[in-house]
């Protein structure tokens, strides 16, 4: 008997940093004939295109002309750095929805170089003042009012954690993304690969306190690709290809509910909790249960808050729970083996598929080098300010 | 001289400076910006409230990288007055984690952007340490 459930049947990541030789469009189309390869179907088979490229002006349709243009949907979507995981819960409605056997997921982004993103730009005082927009100012109000940068913004996330809960620092921030970079040593695909003492992190170019340069994401060029399919007709496929499907146990996306505060500065935990809840309800698995999570960990700051969000740890335990040692490689949970956003690199729209390339490879046994032993169930998520949140929880087949 | 003129339309300056929020008569939540409904509740009536000038400041950062144009470091922080949240550079204050920290107590206060063409000034406004 065929189940509703949805199976990643092939994925792949390319090779996260910089690319000048190639474009937005080679790039994904790298990255989604490695995903059909790594599936054993073509495009012939795929019922849906779910694409996302947040800065490169780029669309599923322009994928189609260089891969295979076969007249199926396209949905070019875009979720902020949520981006990937919508596209990737795109083809799982249209699957569970019974319109599609198989679906393909595409993000995409070049964005090495790349300076701040968001708050980049401010534009030059009117000659005279003028009320606009909708708090009727009458000038650019980055910097004026508060900052609109991303690692300004996600810095003060992290404080406010700490400032409801206590044991917060600047070393302890800098020590997530001493683990984190620890991690990338061990992952060939990651943008940067190299290790880094407490001293150096703390002690490199401050670019908003308590956020130095490594302990923001890095601005890379890179695609991810996945294709899903339904229980159906996996089991009408070969037995290999059975045997290497990663179970999507949960796909879940949420956006920010109204909160005093929210609107003042963005709330990326209450979004990030009822994603986990749906996630963890929908796939009758708990935190505990998790040998790895690829969480989004734009910022230093912003993986501490995270591993409360996702229950990972009690309510308010997350600096102890850090501190246990517990989100190393060889730790009870370990966050981000990737190396994370901070060292694997952050191209924006491919990010939501790259970690649930991370998690698949783990419980299809194939992470070489960095692979978790034993690895049966992992989670991924992302955020992307605005605000969505995406949860994917997977299982690896029964063997 | 001209009359000065506020930065944001939610800033009333004269002699005493405050925050104007548009309060939702139905449920009480309160936002700074243009409305077209409630974000909570879904309704259409607001009413003008006074915000306390006295806060608390719940998150903070140092902000040195910024965009061009932009004078760093300086300090921007979400201050709490008396329940409702702020948006606010820290001014008056040395911008280093020796001088700031969560929970310490700020209060409003103005800073001039400059004049326009015409000589009119702007105010803004900021928090700065209860003395
Ligand atoms: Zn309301």
């Amino acid at each position: 008997m065929a189940s509703d459930d949805v199976w990643i049947l092939g994925i792949t990541m390319t090779k996260f940093g910089k690319h000048p030789t190639k474009d937005v469009i080679d790039l994904a189309a790298e990255a989604t004939m490695g995903a059909l390869a790594d599936a054993g179907v073509t495009m012939r088979e795929m019922g849906l295109l779910a694409f996302g490229s947040l800065m490169g002006r780029a669309s599923g349709q322009m994928l189609q002309k260089q891969v295979g243009q076969t007249g199926i949907p396209v949905y070019n979507v875009s979720n902020a750095c949520a981006t990937g995981a919508t596209a990737l819960r795109v083809c799982h409605m249209a699957i569970r929805a019974g319109d599609a056997d198989f679906g393909l997921a595409v993000g995409v982004e070049k964005l090495a170089g790349a300076g701040l993103l968001a708050g980049g730009s401010r534009g030059d005082d009117s000659k005279n003042w003028t009320p606009s927009g909708r708090f009727g100012a009458v000038g650019p109000i980055d910097g004026r009012i508060g900052t609109e940068t991303m690692p300004g913004v996600f810095a003060q996330i992290g404080l406010e954690y700490g400032h409801k809960y206590g044991g917060t620092s600047f070393e302890l921030f800098a020590k997530i993304s001493e683990k984190n970079h620890a991690h990338s040593t061990l992952n060939p695909l990651a943008a940067y690969s190299k290790r880094f003492t407490l001293d150096q992190i703390m002690n490199d170019v401050m670019i908003a306190y308590p956020n130095t340069r490594p302990m923001c994401s890095a601005n890379c060029d890179g695609a991810a690709a996945a294709v899903l399919v339904s229980d159906a007709k996996l089991k009408t496929l070969s037995l290999e290809q059975q045997r290497r499907a990663v179970k999507v146990s949960a796909s879940v996306l949420t956006t920010d509910p109204w909160e005093e505060a929210c609107q003042v500065l963005p709330n990326v935990n209450t979004l990030t909790r009822q994603a986990a809840t749906q996630a963890y309800e929908k796939a009758g698995i708990g935190p505990e249960d998790l040998d790895l999570v690829e969480l989004h960990d734009c910022f230093a700051t912003a993986e501490l808050v995270h591993y409360d969000n996702l229950m990972l740890c009690p309510e308010g335990g997350a600096v102890d729970f850090f501190n246990s040692g517990a989100t190393w490689r060889d730790g009870k949970t370990p966050v981000n083996v990737s190396g994370g956003l901070e060292s694997k690199g952050h191209p924006i729209a491919a990010t939501g598929i790259a970690n649930v390339w991370e998690v698949a490879t783990h419980l299809r046994g194939e992470a070489g080098d960095r692979q978790l032993p034993d690895a049966r169930v992992g989670l991924a998520h992302v955020i992307g300010l605005g605000n969505a949140c995406g949860v994917h929880i997977l299982e690896r087949a029964a063997a | 001289m001209p009359q000065p003129i506020p930065f944001v339309e939610y800033l009333v300056l004269g002699d005493s400076p405050h925050l104007v929020a548009n309060e939702c008569t139905a449920c009480g939540a309160r936002f700074f910006d243009r409305r077209n409904a409630c974000a909570n509740c879904f309704a259409t009536g607001f009413r003008k409230v006074d915000i306390a000038t006295e806060g608390e400041v719940r998150a903070f950062t140092i902000v040195s990288l910024a965009a061009p144009g932009i004078p760093v470091p300086f300090v921007s922080a979400t201050v709490d007055c008396a329940g409702t949240s702020v948006r606010a550079n820290l001014i008056n204050i040395d911008p280093t984690p020796e001088a700031v920290h969560v929970g310490m107590k700020v209060r409003l206060a103005l800073q001039p952007v400059g004049a326009d063409g015409s000589g009119v000034e702007a105010v803004n406004f900021g928090f700065e340490p209860q003395r």
